[in-house]
């Protein structure tokens, strides 16, 4: 079932938390809200869910309006960060209530029980309370009691927040399957990018209560639609460039042209250049008179990409770049040295007026 | 502050620091700044010194011994001084001491379930909610434990007596509150108002409002939510706070006292009966009726060790390991046990 909001407007005093945000989630889809804290993501989802009201707006799940609908009869998943088991209930009777609400026959509740606790590999700890279990059991057990009511929808609200980053990563894959096996129409927040890339089949990024962008992950990171987007999807050089003739150049003097496409800007307005780490190149010598000079102030060779930091004191600027082992090793890189660093691409953002 | 300082100066800092803690706490400074390796201090850093140790608890003793311990010997010596015989007849044989106990075992848990409603309501509202007056919501909880109970008599007397703002009125409709039973259980109600509640608020505000909405998304009604979530999670806090207002309830004398009237076998609680034996010189049945009283209070006294032994350990209420803030609060209230 597709879920679709319209216009949703939410304040808290004086915040606002969502400002006219419109969103359609397809069927069958595993959507992520990715957004800073604050960006209005969780209210988002608590509105979906119906755990809050919107102050004007509209939520639609298929054709159904559903903004004044009490959550009790929403028939969605709820999976809460802190995983909000019943602390005095067995691993069992947690899974079970949904079902003993809508009074279903204690029998085939015991079957959909221990089905579902057999698909999270957790039957034995079945009369355990959740006290006895780890935060990744906890929040396995959260999901499972969350669609033992077989839900229309599943919302997640941070769903590993909470968690180690070893039991992250594997829960996150473990989400990936789950959805794929159920194919019910997904949303979860988080604030983690990666997360987000590795398990969504489409990305909303949110921030100040308003969607910057939605796609797919290579859409949203191939092509960030805004500035925040960049900026917010890892790291990022920011570079102040003056457009001249179309031509995109860094500094006063303009002797190094970034490779940015400038449609619209002003002729000698400013404006930052944004280019991704791994978008930059390091030689030992000036291959063309299109790079920066700069002294290696920082190596990092321990990860899959070798960091390096460069300062170029002609323009007073900071550049983090990303070079594969083998370029690294190439190179010999040590800190202290004069090395020339190339742009091989950039991304340049017409400025908001409305702002 | 250090980091600001040069590495030289930082180290006076430190050195000084130490110096000043260790006068503190009685321990050497070179042992306090690793100097001086920590077997060489022996026991008498550690502890204060005996003379020291012996006059705090002796006169915590000599305290406790007077106000607490030789009173309660002595109501059970005096009540007993006569034999058993004559204490069985002082507390069975006579008609009206006969029916204060059965009175104040009658009103002491009505106002119990009138402040079990109250304070689950009240916590409810002041623990999930967060609405305009909820300050002092909170604040007027806490009025019956600032007021005196003899203020809140009188305030009931001007409110349903016959000059009063509702007395007449009542009156009129054939309803006569004031010297009857109903004002000893709302006198008593209003006077152990606070406990379930205070005892509540901080339990559900710590547990928070997850659980209920996680069982609210599963499609639990409102009562199914109440039943079979709020009421287990707050079950141990609740009981704790319902001995303590239980006990508060037996032994309230002063708003009960000018609300009663004082009416002989009609009006008269435990406590007011006690007194009006004493005041007829009949201390023999005065102190075996107090003696009663101590006893409800024991019995409470156990019952609430019985409970905070739960209330601390119980193993679900203790969920979420480290990663999560929510943490078991201790009552917080100082128990309060009957006062004779």
């Amino acid at each position: 079932m597709s879920i679709s909001v319209v216009n949703l407007t939410k304040r808290f005093g004086r915040f606002v938390a969502l400002n006219n945000v419109s969103l359609v989630c397809p069927t069958g889809q595993l959507v992520a809200l990715l957004g800073p804290s604050g960006s209005g993501k969780t209210t988002l989802l608590r509105i979906i869910a119906g755990l809050e009201v919107p102050d004007s707006g509209a939520v639609y799940y298929h054709d159904d309006e559903i903004t004044q609908r009490s959550a009790r009869d929403r028939n969605v998943g709820f999976v809460f960060q802190h995983y909000a088991l019943f602390r005095h209930m067995t691993v069992y009777d947690n899974v079970a209530f949904g079902l003993r609400v809508r009074k279903v026959p204690e029998r085939q509740i015991r079957e959909r029980v221990m089905e579902l606790l057999r698909l999270v590999r957790l039957e034995e700890k079945a009369y355990h309370y959740p006290s006895e279990l780890s935060g990744g059991q906890k929040q396995r057990i959260a999901l499972i009691r969350a669609l033992a009511p077989d839900p229309k929808v599943l919302l997640l609200d941070e769903p590993f927040g909470a968690l180690d980053a070893k039991v992250r990563a594997e829960l996150r894959q473990w989400l990936r399957r789950f959805h794929d096996e159920f194919h019910v129409t997904s949303i979860f927040v988080t604030h983690d990018q990666e997360e987000a890339f590795e398990v969504a089949d489409r990305v909303v990024v949110m921030n100040h209560g308003q969607i910057e962008q939605e796609g797919t992950p290579l859409e949203v990171f191939e092509h960030p639609a805004t500035a925040f987007v960049m900026d917010f999807l890892g790291n990022v050089n920011k570079l102040p460039v003056r457009v001249e003739g179309g031509r995109a150049l860094l500094g006063e003097t303009g002797t190094v042209e970034v490779p940015a496409k400038v449609f619209g800007t002003a002729e000698n307005g400013r404006i930052d250049a944004y280019i991704r780490p791994h978008e930059l190149d390091i030689a030992r010598t000036p291959d063309s008179s299109n790079c920066l000079t700069g002294k290696i102030v920082h190596l990092n060779p321990a990860g899959s990409v070798v960091k390096v930091r460069v300062l170029a004191e002609d323009f007073g600027l900071m550049l983090n770049v990303d070079l594969t082992p083998e370029r690294y090793r190439t190179l010999g890189l040590k800190p202290g040295e004069t090395v020339f660093v190339t742009p091989k691409a950039a991304k340049v953002f017409e400025p908001d007026y409305s702002i | 502050m250090a980091d600001a300082l040069s590495g030289q100066n930082s180290q006076r800092v430190v050195e000084h620091v130490q110096i000043a803690r260790s006068r503190e706490l009685g321990i050497d400074p070179l042992v306090l700044s690793g100097k001086r390796p920590l077997s060489t201090m022996g026991r008498r850093y550690t502890q204060d010194p005996l003379w020291l140790r012996i006059v705090l608890i002796s006169l915590a003793a000599i305290v406790m011994g007077v106000l607490v311990v030789i009173p309660v010997i002595n109501v059970f010596y005096e009540a007993l001084r006569d034999g058993i015989v004559a204490y069985g007849r002082a507390i069975v044989g006579d008609p009206e001491t006969r029916y204060s106990i059965v009175l104040t075992l009658t009103v002491a848990p009505l106002a119990v379930l009138c402040n079990v409603i109250f304070g689950i309501a009240a916590a409810w509202a002041v623990a999930r909610f967060r609405f305009p007056g909820r300050t002092l919501v909170v604040t007027l909880i806490d009025v019956p434990l600032s007021v005196s109970p003899v203020v809140a008599g009188l305030a009931f007397v001007l409110l349903f007596g016959m000059q009063g703002f509702l007395g007449p009125w009542l009156r009129k409709q054939g309803i006569d509150i004031l010297f009857t039973v109903p004002a000893l259980i709302l006198a008593t109600t209003f006077v152990t108002l606070p406990y379930v509640a205070r005892e509540l608020i901080p339990v559900m505000e710590a547990i928070g409002p997850d659980e209920e909405l996680a069982a609210l998304s599963l499609g639990a009604s409102g009562w199914q939510i109440f039943w079979r979530v709020t009421l287990p999670n707050i079950k141990w806090g609740l009981l704790y706070g319902i001995i303590l207002c239980n006990a508060r309830a037996m032994g309230e004398f002063g708003a009960v006292s000018v609300v009663s009237g004082r009416i002989p076998g009609e009006t008269t609680t435990m406590p007011l009966q006690v007194e009006v034996l004493f005041q007829d010189f009949n201390s023999p049945a005065a102190f075996a009726l107090a003696s009663v009283l101590t006893l409800l209070a024991g019995v409470t006294l156990v019952l609430k060790g019985w409970v905070e032994r739960h209330h601390a350990v119980t193993p679900h209420l203790t969920d979420q390991e480290g990663t999560d803030e929510q943490t078991q609060p201790t009552p917080k209230m100082s128990g309060s046990t009957v006062t004779v």
